[in-house]
């Protein structure tokens, strides 16, 4: 709740039971006409009501009522900081509700198994209504426990679809029908097997009902618990987003519900806050954590004029920013959506897995009957309708479609989600299992292996000139030039902790360098042919650092300090720090590294020694990039290209697998398949090797959920009983089943551990 | 062989055939009305199904799929339009929209998150 310092009140309240605009449209009409309402307006899209009243006229309470009386519900204390989300408190509540049934089913079936096992042995238990006890245990276990089985059953059935429940619902059914015809008329079977009316025992099956029903409880409540920690990257990414955010309105200052945040909104954010919005600061300054986006630990230095993004937390500083981006447009949103998207999707070995899963209820109720017709023909008529029955709900129970269901989604869902805590967004199944199968990486070298802008990187000196009096002069002469190759001196310079001073006289020399005046003295910085045509002394003793400095792709220009030439600063586009040990991850997963650059083949060459990568492509112009893709690909490579998204999208998109790399929070880039938040190159390595490892695990799974039905169902059916005398008892089936789900969401959590190389 | 059992047998294989008829026989389709906004829509329920299951829309034309799901059960809490790349949690009670412009005629299931619960849009 809300509340502004005007005369009116304000409130944000959650609406439910809106399924259209209209609805939207009729509870604000409705709330309008109440007395005391002085505004109300209903967003659809975020189901929630915005109302100004004033609290001498009505009250909160008559508001949610006059929203009732509509058709709706209005939830006043569901927003705000401390409040639970609904959603998660309908989860809680449904959780809670599963444990008290499965609390009863297990106390009131426990009896009931030891009843059935004794077979009779225990003398006590052998008491005239002992049918009859079973009974009563065993009722409230299937109407209680096992309500929702049938009536999910039911549902399916009107709609001809059939599923999990379906197999439990006919085979805990039939079980718990026959028994209690069985009890309550036992004369039936008792006539059509023996032919006589002596009271001999009718067996019951109970336990098959009770005692499935506990298990597949206790299965689920496992597997719920499981697979809520399968989208827990997501949802904590959700939820570091704040419920509410402090904006400025006319000068004041007030708290609203971060859905309530307009595009245009300044929004104040205090030392330690999260921010609420995606913004542009407009005042202030601080450093901001953006972790959970980027995966980036170092907080990053924010003022006037830079972007903040929803769900990062504000470290010391305090600022004002203007909201731009709100609701679904922020980059947590997209990221969220981009990842759910994707969690959705699955690779394509997963297709057969789909095509088995949406026949298998259906096949295997044909099997189930197929089961009960076999064996009431061959076995001995005393038994034959007991046994046909028995092994009728053994194979609906054991069947799992549960497993091959949870497949592969579990572990795409945990493998793309942890790849969003590392600041990887992977796109779909299909990218995950191409990712799987690569041999080559081509990476751009520009801005992708090298840091993308030149940077200082010797200084030679002749005749025991010092050389940070050298880099003083000239990276003072530089100071005013704009030219790429100027700045990197400049920045040299103040690495080196040197103070510059200002030039004069300075003059750019087209296409050959720069001379200016520093301290009185007269400084020239360029080419040969600016030496020559200065007429610099000694301008000869450089050819041999000149030649060697080349070769290693570098830019060396030559200095001269009044007349005499005195060094060599060379500057180049040097390999980003991780770029080596990225690459060497690279090649440790087998993979085949290949370096693409429009730079001359010296140069590339220099970089590609420097940093290891196994092939060089060097001279290629922008638009050849897809080609030389295209030639890899025909050698019969499968191929990842690195790149930057916007310049490379061609290339990106050529590539079986597109690698964005460095994009930031502008993460909706359609040419890629991989998205790497950061500019890190190692995220490359980290990224094709959480494909593998969620592949594999999608596999496993499959293997492990085909398997264990190929097997179980037969065996279920009986095909062992001929040659061994085995059969399978439902009770054994149902826990098998159980334990079949649990151990393939287990092994996709397993996901969860997976370890960022750029980390270990 | 007796009666009870030829019964048996026939009944069997009637039932088999039933079930397999019943739970992959051709569905009738019910076609989107398009609005005035130009959107084809269309409300489907969700509840141990969808209602309806197979939606017949045009091409070309912006869809809007308002799904009720109107369950607790986990089976639906997820939908899954695999060929439009597009994956919605349906919260319980609540209607989610799912909107997209169907490029090329053809038959597009969709999904429950577990692939238990279909549905069919047919793009013609």
């Amino acid at each position: 709740m809300n509340k502004v310092e005007t005369a009116d009140e304000r409130i944000d309240m959650p609406i439910t039971g809106m399924t259209c605009a209209a609805c939207a449209n009729r509870i604000e009409k409705t709330l309008a006409k109440q007395p005391g309402v002085n505004h109300a307006s209903v967003n659809f899209a975020t189901e929630t009501a915005t109302v100004n009243f004033d609290p001498a006229a009505t009250n909160i309470d008559s508001l949610v009522e006059t929203v009732r009386s509509a058709g709706y519900d209005a939830h006043p204390h569901s927003m705000g900081d401390g409040d639970e989300d609904p959603l998660e408190k309908a989860h809680a509540e449904e959780y809670a509700t599963a444990k008290r049934k499965f609390i009863v089913a297990a106390v009131l079936s426990l009896p009931v198994l030891v009843i059935a096992m004794s077979h009779g042995r225990i003398a006590a238990l052998n008491f005239a209504g002992v049918n009859w006890l079973q009974l009563i245990l065993t009722t409230p276990v299937v109407l209680y426990s096992g309500r929702h089985f049938y009536t999910g059953a039911w549902a399916a059935f009107k709609h001809r679809a059939a599923d999990m429940k379906t197999l439990i619902a006919v085979g805990t059914g039939s079980a718990f029908v026959y028994s209690v015809i069985a009890t309550v008329f036992p004369s039936w079977f008792v006539t059509s097997t023996h032919g006589g009316g002596h009271s001999v025992d009718v067996p019951v099956y109970f336990e098959a009902a009770a005692v499935i029903i506990a298990l597949i409880l206790l299965g689920n409540l496992l597997e719920s618990r499981a697979k809520g920690r399968t989208g827990e990257a997501i949802r904590k990414l959700v939820g570091l987003q704040p419920k509410t955010a402090h904006i400025l309105r006319d000068g004041v200052e007030l708290e609203v519900a971060t859905d309530a945040v307009l595009k245009g909104d300044i929004v104040v954010v205090r030392p330690g806050e999260k921010i609420a919005v995606d913004g542009v600061v407009t005042d202030g300054s601080s450093a901001v954590d953006e972790s959970m986006l980027t995966g980036e630990s170092i907080p990053v230095e924010k003022r006037a004029g830079d972007e903040v993004f929803a769900a990062t937390i504000n470290k010391t500083g305090a600022f004002h920013f203007r909201a731009t981006k709100v609701g679904k447009d922020t980059a947590l949103q997209q990221i969220v959506q981009l990842v759910r998207d994707a969690q959705g999707s699955k690779p394509p070995i997963a297709k057969l897995a789909d095509k088995i899963s949406g026949i298998f209820t259906p096949v295997v109720i044909s099997i189930a009957i197929a089961t009960f017709v076999v064996w009431f023909v061959a076995a001995s008529p005393e038994v034959r309708f007991t046994m046909a029955l028995v092994n009728f709900v053994s194979v609906l129970i054991i069947a799992c479609p549960c497993a091959l269901g949870l497949a592969t989604p579990t572990a795409i869902m945990v493998g793309t989600g942890k790849g969003a805590e590392l600041g990887i967004l992977i796109k779909g199944g299909d990218s995950l299992e191409t990712a799987h199968k690569l041999d080559t990486v081509v990476l751009d070298k520009t801005g992708t292996i090298t840091k993308g802008e030149p940077s200082l990187t010797d200084v030679v000196v002749f005749d025991g000139f010092d050389e940070s009096q050298l880099l003083r002069l000239i990276a003072s002469a530089e100071a005013s030039s704009e030219h790429p190759l100027a700045s990197a001196i400049v920045a040299g310079a103040k690495d080196w902790g040197i103070e510059l001073t200002r030039a004069e006289k300075f003059n750019a020399v087209e296409g050959r360098g720069v001379e200016a005046t520093v301290d009185g003295r007269s400084i020239l910085l360029g080419n040969e042919r600016l030496m020559q045509e200065f007429r610099v002394r000694d301008s000869s003793r450089a050819s041999d650092a000149l030649s060697s400095l080349a070769s290693e792709g570098k830019t060396p220009m030559l200095a001269a300090v009044d007349g005499t030439l005195v060094g060599i600063v060379a500057v180049a586009d040097t390999a980003k720090d991780e770029s080596k040990a990225a690459i060497a991850e690279m090649k440790r997963l087998g993979l085949s590294v290949v370096m693409m650059t429009g730079d001359n083949k010296r140069t590339a060459d220099a970089v590609a020694k420097e940093v290891g990568v196994d092939r060089v492509i060097a001279e290629v112009l922008p638009e050849g990039k897809s080609n030389e893709i295209k030639r890899l690909q025909a050698e019969g490579r499968v191929v990842g290209m690195v790149g930057d998204g916007i310049n490379d999208a061609p290339a990106l998109a050529q590539a079986d697998v597109g690698i964005a790399i460095g994009t930031g929070t502008d993460v909706a880039i359609e040419a890629s398949d991989i998205t790497l938040i950061r500019g890190d190159l190692r995220g490359v390595a980290t990224a094709i090797g959480l494909s593998k490892a969620t592949i594999r695990a999608v596999k496993q799974n499959l293997f492990w959920a085909f398997i264990y039905n190929v097997i179980g169902i037969p065996i279920a059916a009986g095909v062992l009983y001929p040659v061994f005398g085995w059969l399978l008892s439902p009770v054994i089936a149902s826990a098998a089943m159980s334990m079949s789900s649990v151990s393939v969401v287990a092994n996709s959590l397993r996901l969860r551990g997976y370890q960022d190389s750029r980390r270990a | 062989m007796d009666t009870t059992e030829i019964i048996v047998i026939l009944g069997g294989v009637g039932l088999i055939g039933l079930v397999l008829w019943y739970f992959f026989g051709e569905r009738e389709s019910v076609a989107a009305a398009v609005n005035a906004g130009g959107v084809q829509e269309i409300g489907v329920t969700v509840k141990g199904g969808y209602s309806p299951d197979v939606i017949a829309v045009k091409r070309g034309v912006p869809v809007r799929l308002n799904f009720y799901r109107d369950e607790t059960s986990s089976c639906s809490e997820q939908v899954i339009f695999s060929d439009f790349g597009i994956a919605r949690d349906l919260p319980a009670f609540k209607t989610t929209a799912i909107e997209f412009t169907p490029d090329k005629p053809g038959e597009f299931p969709f999904t429950c998150g577990m692939n238990m619960l279909h549905g069919k849009l047919v793009v013609e």
